[in-house]
């Protein structure tokens, strides 16, 4: 019949108008800024660095080895080593980054320093209203900007944090009994001693 | 008490008019009936696009706008302070007198077709004989302004775009007045206060309207259609869409002209869906006898609102016509309905009433719309079509 | 030396010819429908040239967002280029990722898993079912039906992204596959969420066909405009819903069977008139046999590792040789031709685009159509600039 269609779709359109009253289902906005949802865990916006404690720069796991900077696809991150070291969470002497920038501007939130960082030192933040009018410097971030805690880490990827834990445990295990071992080693047990020669001395 | 209710305004007017020296009592009397439709039809105008906007979002599963005031009931005066703060710009080759005058008489002339429109009982602007006439020759004068707004913009696209617009809405005029002659045919007169009386009667708790009549019901579905295409609303608003390439006859405008252009396509859309309610669904009537408590001027706004849902309701839903089937739908289609309603009101005026009446008149409406479209259907090869899948 | 633009092919000369065989070229009108367009998907351009309100000449003008794609793949190495696949087609980042990985799979020789596998199965056929849900709410919203049509398509999308906000991270811009498997495993109760949310679309798509199915004005809308012929099709390199809308029967997971697709029981609509009507439809189809695939590989899907163990992620060399890598995308074919010389970086990274391909017959279905086809031919041809341009 010339006409069905129509007022097929129009049944439709007045089934979603009345059900936006009732169901919300069928009004799915959310009233932003008031209201938000929630982020999924997984969620990745911009790095930053993870730092144990609470002294940024004492705690920062960062050791400048620079693989980071060398797999980042669009090549935003410049590091410089320090000359000097500071001992690390195994308190191993190790090298710190004296200058660690992240240009947020150019950064594609693609995670690939997260994946090759062997010393669980940057993670993925999930900040994501980061606007400023500062043109020449606002997205550029140095390591105080960028260094956070590992207690914000666990706020905001529980599971995956634990999962770093564990990890940085079992390292700090396998060290702790590779010192073991290597103690054992270097000073090896005293020789028994031969028994004092006092039965000579009885008459 | 309910007389008083209903006929207040009548009433204020004429104690008003009452405290006015006599020489100057026809000019207040007049002023009186014509100030408060200047100041209404606006107003509502401005409650119209809240209510649009807010329909169609929650057609599509969201708020519309809502942060200005309660509901978002004040956004009207926050469109209009942005319109009226942008900049007047004005082509520099364009005509600037017919440039500024082309708003102005679109407004112009959609306001004059209120002055026929009876709003309640003994409520209307000017009580004349040819009210109908009166409404669409006013109603044509809407087309010139179009031109006019196209050619002054001395833009080419412009021009094509006021000319595939205005060849839309003459092609739409010939339905809508056929369909109307319908009525006038029935009710024997052009004026729209006789028309309105006539169908205040009641049938057990039924009313006359004209709508409830074979003849009638056709006409209307028709006269709703070419009103939707005269106020070049979706879906045919091509000339006002994006229409993909030519963006209209009112590109050339910007601030208040083009608020205007807005507030005489909904003043327009209102007037004309005022003319339905005159004359197919019966005025300030009451749908039920004994309803009538309910003050006339209520029924006529609560019509009115109805049909504003509908436009709503209809561009929220339906993709826009290309023109050539525009045109093809409003000559081989409406046209040949039209003139057959035309001739089903006759044999209805000259039948004698009964159920026979009623089938033979149905009959002769729903035989040629099937008819007719099935052949346009199959005409342009249109099927609803299955689909195979490879093995 | 005429002004006006060149046809794309000497057939269209042809047509055009006789189109405009009597008129004088000054009655004939050139538009550009210009890169600024609410209806044309992206940054892209139409020269055309109008008689009246006919198409007589149509000449696509592409390049609006050329971000050197192929030339930044030669600088980076394999992984670094990874993510930037995923912005070639913006819409379908993870099968663009797919695509890729099984490009490097076959140069190097890596295997893949079991279940990665089958994760990379549910997530393409996810991405499939929202990239049609967007083609089918644009192509009506580019007719003119005010948005609804679209915003129904979108919540549903909206749900489709969530689920790989929670998986990978990000909404649309994925970065999940790798070289020999998939980045990380499901999250805990992701898999039940995504089994709520595909037993939810066929009601969407019951009642999206009955908003729009059978409405009169679509039909005559898209009903016989832009038709494409078989041959031209498969002479032009037409591949994906465009080509099947014309009655070939060419789905590459049925002729490649690459992943573990050969295990999936689903059947490929075919269209008889290739017409815009025909490719809406069949998008809609297509939609149907996703879910299908996608109820069969929730099920099925076996625990175990994600990576092979063997593959690096760093230093990852593969030796000299070229290979190329395609799947249905959702588009077409999206392939990816490499040629490594043996070091970190390839020495030719080449992506072989379904929409820019595609776009090449635009031209041949709107020669002699009016220009508000132009727009609903454009939509159903779903082209996205990203994936054009590169």
């Amino acid at each position: 019949m010339l006409g069905e269609g129509i007022v097929r779709g129009l049944a439709e359109t007045a089934r979603n108008f009345l059900g936006s009253f009732v169901s919300k289902e069928r009004l799915t906005t959310v009233q932003f800024p008031e209201e938000r949802l929630p982020q999924a865990e997984a969620a990745r916006d911009f790095p930053f660095l993870v730092y144990d404690g609470e002294d940024w720069q004492a705690g920062m796991r960062c050791v400048a080895c620079q693989i980071c900077e060398k797999e980042c696809p669009p090549k935003c991150i410049f590091i410089e080593k320090s000359k000097d070291k500071k001992p690390d969470a195994l308190g191993r002497a190790q090298f710190y980054p004296a200058r660690f920038d992240i240009d947020v501007s150019v950064c594609m939130s693609c995670q690939i320093c997260v994946e090759v960082c062997p010393f669980e030192a940057i993670k993925m933040d999930t900040a994501f209203e980061l606007s400023t009018d500062d043109r020449f410097g606002g997205l550029l971030w140095d390591r105080q900007k960028l260094a956070l805690s590992d207690a914000h880490y666990h706020a905001i990827h529980p599971t995956d944090a634990a999962h770093t834990d564990e990890l940085l445990a079992a390292e700090k295990a396998k060290a702790e009994a590779r010192t073991k071992a290597a103690v054992a080693k270097a000073s090896p047990a005293p020789m028994p001693q031969p028994p004092a020669p006092a039965a000579a001395n009885e008459p | 008490m309910t007389e008083t209710i209903d006929q207040i305004f009548v009433i204020l007017k004429h104690w008003l008019v009452g405290h006015v020296p006599t020489a100057v009592e026809p000019i207040v009397s007049e002023l009186l009936s014509v100030v408060p439709i200047i100041l209404l039809f606006p107003l509502l105008f401005a409650l119209i696009t809240v209510m649009e906007r807010k329909g169609l979002g929650r057609i599509q599963n969201r708020y519309g706008p809502n942060r200005v005031g309660p509901c978002g009931i004040l956004q009207p005066i926050a469109d209009g302070i942005k319109t009226l703060t942008k900049e007047n710009i004005v082509p520099h080759s364009a005509d600037k007198v017919v440039h500024l005058l082309a708003p102005l008489l679109l407004v112009m002339a959609t306001f004059l077709g209120y002055a026929v429109l009876p709003v309640g009982r003994n409520m209307v602007a000017a009580n004349m004989d040819a009210g109908v006439l009166f409404f669409f020759a006013v109603g044509s004068m809407t087309e010139l302004s179009v031109f006019m707004a196209g050619w002054s913009s001395r833009n080419k696209y412009s021009l094509l775009g006021a000319m595939r617009a205005i060849a839309q809405m003459i092609s739409y005029e010939v339905p809508l007045i056929l369909s109307s002659v319908t009525v006038i045919m029935a009710a024997g007169t052009l004026s729209t206060v006789s028309i309105v009386e006539q169908q205040s009667g009641y049938t057990g708790i039924f009313p006359h309207w004209f709508v409830f009549t074979p003849w009638g019901f056709a006409g209307f579905v028709l006269f709703m259609i070419a009103a939707t295409a005269e106020s070049n609303r979706s879906p045919f608003d091509l000339p006002e869409g994006e229409s993909e390439l030519i963006a209209g006859y009112y590109t050339e405008y910007s601030g208040f002209k083009f608020a205007l252009f807005f507030l005489a396509e909904y003043l327009g859309m209102m007037s004309i869906s005022g003319m339905a309610i005159t004359l197919f669904l019966g005025g300030w009537a009451a749908p039920l006898s004994f309803l009538t408590w309910i003050p006339s001027y209520l029924w006529f706004f609560g019509k009115l609102f109805f049909f504003i849902a509908g436009f709503i309701w209809i561009r929220g839903t339906l993709p826009r016509l290309r023109m050539d089937q525009l045109m093809n739908f409003a000559w081989k289609f409406m046209l040949p309905m039209a003139l057959i309603n035309l001739v089903t009101a006759g044999v209805w005026r000259f039948m004698p009433t009964g159920i026979l009446r009623w089938l033979v008149c149905s009959a002769m409406v729903v035989a040629p719309y099937v008819l007719l479209g099935r052949g346009f259907m199959l005409g342009k090869r249109l099927e609803k079509r299955t689909y195979r899948f490879a093995d | 030396m005429s002004s006006m633009t060149e046809t794309t092919s000497a057939a269209n000369d042809e047509r055009s010819r006789k189109l405009t065989a009597g008129i004088s070229e000054g009655q004939l009108l050139e538009v550009s429908m210009g890169p600024h367009h609410p209806s044309t998907h992206g940054v892209f351009r139409m020269d055309v040239v109008l008689d009246g309100e006919r198409v007589v000449k149509l000449k696509p003008v592409v390049g609006y967002l050329h971000r050197n794609h192929e030339k930044i793949g030669e600088n980076n190495s394999y992984l670094a280029s990874m993510p930037y696949t995923d912005r070639l087609d913006y819409l379908c980042s993870l099968t663009n990722n797919w695509a890729y990985a099984l490009a490097v799979e076959t140069l190097a020789g890596i295997d893949v898993p079991e279940r990665a596998q089958y994760l990379r199965v549910i997530t393409a056929e996810l991405t499939r079912l929202q990239n049609h849900s967007s083609v089918i709410g644009f192509l009506v919203q580019d007719m003119g039906a005010s948005g609804t049509p679209l915003m129904y398509a979108f919540r549903e999308r909206e749900k489709i992204l969530d689920l790989f906000e929670s998986l990978t991270g990000s909404r649309m811009m994925c970065n999940y596959m790798r070289f020999g498997g998939c980045r990380i495993d499901l999250p805990a109760g992701w898999l039940d969420r995504a089994k709520k949310v595909v037993a939810g679309f066929p009601q969407f798509l019951d009642e999206y066909e009955n908003l729009l199915g059978t409405n009169e004005i679509l039909m005559a809308r898209t009903q016989g405009i832009g038709a494409l012929s078989r041959e031209l099709a498969i002479n032009a390199g037409v591949t994906g819903p465009l080509l099947r809308a014309s009655g070939v029967n060419y789905d590459i997971r049925k002729v490649d069977k690459y992943g573990i697709y050969d295990r999936f029981d689903f059947k490929v609509p075919l269209g008889d008139n290739g017409d815009v009507y025909d490719r809406y439809m069949i998008r809609i189809l297509e939609m149907r046999e996703s879910i299908k695939i996608l109820d069969q590989a929730m099920c099925d899907i076996p625990p175990g590792p994600i990576m092979d163990p063997k593959a690096k992620i760093r230093g990852f060399r593969p030796k000299a040789g070229e290979a190329y890598g395609r799947i249905e995308a959702p588009k077409g074919e999206l392939g990816f031709y490499l040629i490594s010389d043996g070091s970190g970086n390839p020495y030719r990274y080449r992506v072989r685009p379904p929409s820019f391909v595609n776009l090449t017959v635009l031209e041949d279905m709107c020669i002699g159509n009016y220009i508000a086809d132009t727009i609903a031919i454009l939509g159903s041809i779903d082209i996205v600039l990203g994936e054009v341009d590169r």
